[in-house]
């Protein structure tokens, strides 16, 4: 049965594996394998969606500003954004700097994959409509102002990183306290637990899926923990999410990333 | 060519107009009322153009903006002609736009304005409903107002490209209950076709079945349950809508 399921290049069907979230391996036929010896793919297949300023964190940053000009008050409903199809990217390969950029936010958050369709669902119930978990790199060009919306930073190629698996929800005690970690070229850069989430997941879901349903396949992001560490080129990003695994990407010339499909 | 996707008789089927009929991909001849209408394509990433007409913006009290203002919807938003979108009771102000669908034909980076039209396969129409209740000064406009189930439709056709001339120069009108609402011209586009196929792929790659919703002009008035609500694009289709209520749904 296992307790992920992975994407595999040229594998049509994503495999059901056993996963060791620590030591980021799998078992296949009775063999294990570390995640950098096998071609992963995405491992999902629907929307994206991120959510803005759902970190406590995020939001005292924010502090007095949310009553000034242009925001007038603090976000009431989820803050949604799209991360579009060109965005999707894979387990160990290159983030694309942009010509022109000179250092990019890595973005770490839990994504919840999306299990049987979900509309106006009770928080107590939501947990129901969730497929399992995995990792997702929500890459932006840094920028300050979140009143318009950041398509311009948010939906370059390459810039959401997914993997390595999904983590089936029954594998996950609680969703709403697992240790976020990121490091850079190994280094310990940001720490931080979906316990200081604003939105639980279950609310999350609840309050999103009151105004849009969400589909088998899509992923809903809980949020960016404040502070996100900024990489430059040559790093090598690492997300670490307790009980769901590593994510592990370089950050490249965008064009190196021309070469898509190789390793 | 004007080509819709269709369901009739327990399949999906490509549809092309025949003589004020429907020819299904299977050479059958049907009425074009006896068909339910989806989305002319499905839509992969489709980017909206908030504020793309100076009349539109000075209507909502702002200044044109100096680079395209795009947000994006998802595949939940979407509804083909003649379907019904929700308007929730708690809503004061819902208002319809009328705007050109571009519909990408394909892949598209770094694409300059002299070659932009190569990149477009089609038009339709589409109805971009905003729910104005729900705005939030937060990546504004917020999902909430933009992204509901069922929002946006869309259709009834892809016209082909080569069939329309000059598509920065089409007449937009909007009937509400047949009363003429909102009428436009895609000339006065701030930033037009070229520009923004220029602007889009200059940071993102473009795929095939992408769509850009250009932006409405002036006219955008609130609308009620039970309204019939068509938007039009000269030379490229008639797209109808009508809005439902709350009560025929057990949720709320």
């Amino acid at each position: 049965m296992g307790n992920a399921r992975i994407k595999v290049f040229g594998i049509h069907d994503l495999i059901s594996v056993d996963a060791n979230t620590a030591s980021n391996t799998v078992v296949i036929d009775g063999n294990e394998f570390s995640t950098n010896d096998i071609q992963l793919d995405s491992p999902i297949s629907g929307t994206v969606f991120g959510t803005l300023v759902n970190f406590k964190g995020v939001l005292e940053e924010l502090g007095d500003t949310v009553n000034d000009k242009p925001y007038l008050s603090p976000p009431v409903a989820p803050v949604l954004y799209i991360k579009p199809a060109n965005t999707f990217n894979r387990y160990g390969a290159g983030i694309p700097m942009p010509e022109g950029i000179s250092k990019l936010e890595m973005g770490a958050s839990l994504g919840i994959v999306i299990g049987k369709k979900a509309v106006a669902v009770n928080e107590e119930l939501a947990l129901n409509y969730i497929a399992g978990y995995t990792i997702v790199n929500d890459v932006s060009v840094p920028h300050d102002s979140i009143y318009r919306p950041a398509v311009q930073h948010k939906s370059r190629d390459g810039f959401c990183p997914i993997g390595p698996w999904v983590i089936n929800r029954q594998a996950v005690e609680n969703p709403d306290n697992l240790l976020i970690r990121v490091y850079i070229n190994d280094e310990l850069r940001q720490e931080n637990s979906t316990t200081n989430l604003i939105r639980s997941v279950g609310r999350l879901l609840a309050d999103v899926t009151e105004f849009m349903t969400l589909s088998p396949g899509d992923v809903l992001l809980v949020g960016v923990p404040e502070e996100a560490p900024q990489a430059n080129v040559g790093d090598k990003v690492r997300i670490e999410i307790a009980g769901i695994g590593s994510l592990e990407n370089i950050i490249v010339d965008e064009k190196a990333f021309t070469q898509r499909g190789t390793k | 060519m004007r080509t819709a996707r269709i369901s009739y008789g327990g399949a999906i089927h490509e549809a092309i107009e025949w003589e004020g009929r429907l020819k299904l991909d299977n050479g059958q001849i049907v009425e074009e009322q006896d068909v339910v209408w989806l989305t002319p394509i499905v839509p992969r990433t489709v980017f909206a153009l908030g504020l793309n007409y100076a009349d539109h913006a000075a209507e909502l009290a702002f200044a044109a903006p100096s680079e395209p203002l795009v947000f994006l919807k998802s595949p939940n938003a979407f509804i083909g002609h003649q379907g019904f979108t929700r308007r929730p009771d708690d809503v004061t102000y819902m208002h319809y736009e009328c705007e050109l669908a571009v519909i990408i034909g394909q892949t598209a980076r770094n694409v300059k304005k002299e070659n932009a039209y190569k990149y477009i396969k089609g038009y339709s129409v589409a109805n971009d409903y905003a729910f104005r209740d729900y705005l939030e000064n937060y990546y504004r406009p917020n999902l909430r107002v933009k992204n509901r189930d069922r929002c946006t439709p869309f259709g009834p056709w892809m016209v082909d490209a080569g069939d329309i001339a000059n598509p920065m120069d089409l007449k937009l009108t909007t009937h509400v209950n047949k009363k003429l609402v909102q009428q436009g011209t895609t000339a006065d586009m701030i930033f037009d076709i070229p520009t923004l196929i220029e602007y889009l792929s200059s940071f993102m790659t473009l795929s095939e079945n992408d769509v850009i919703l250009t932006g409405t002009p002036k006219g955008s008035v609130n609308t009620a349950v039970g309204d019939v609500v068509v938007t039009e694009v000269e030379g490229i289709g008639r797209l109808v809508n009508t809005i439902i209520g709350d009560e025929s749904f057990t949720n709320r």
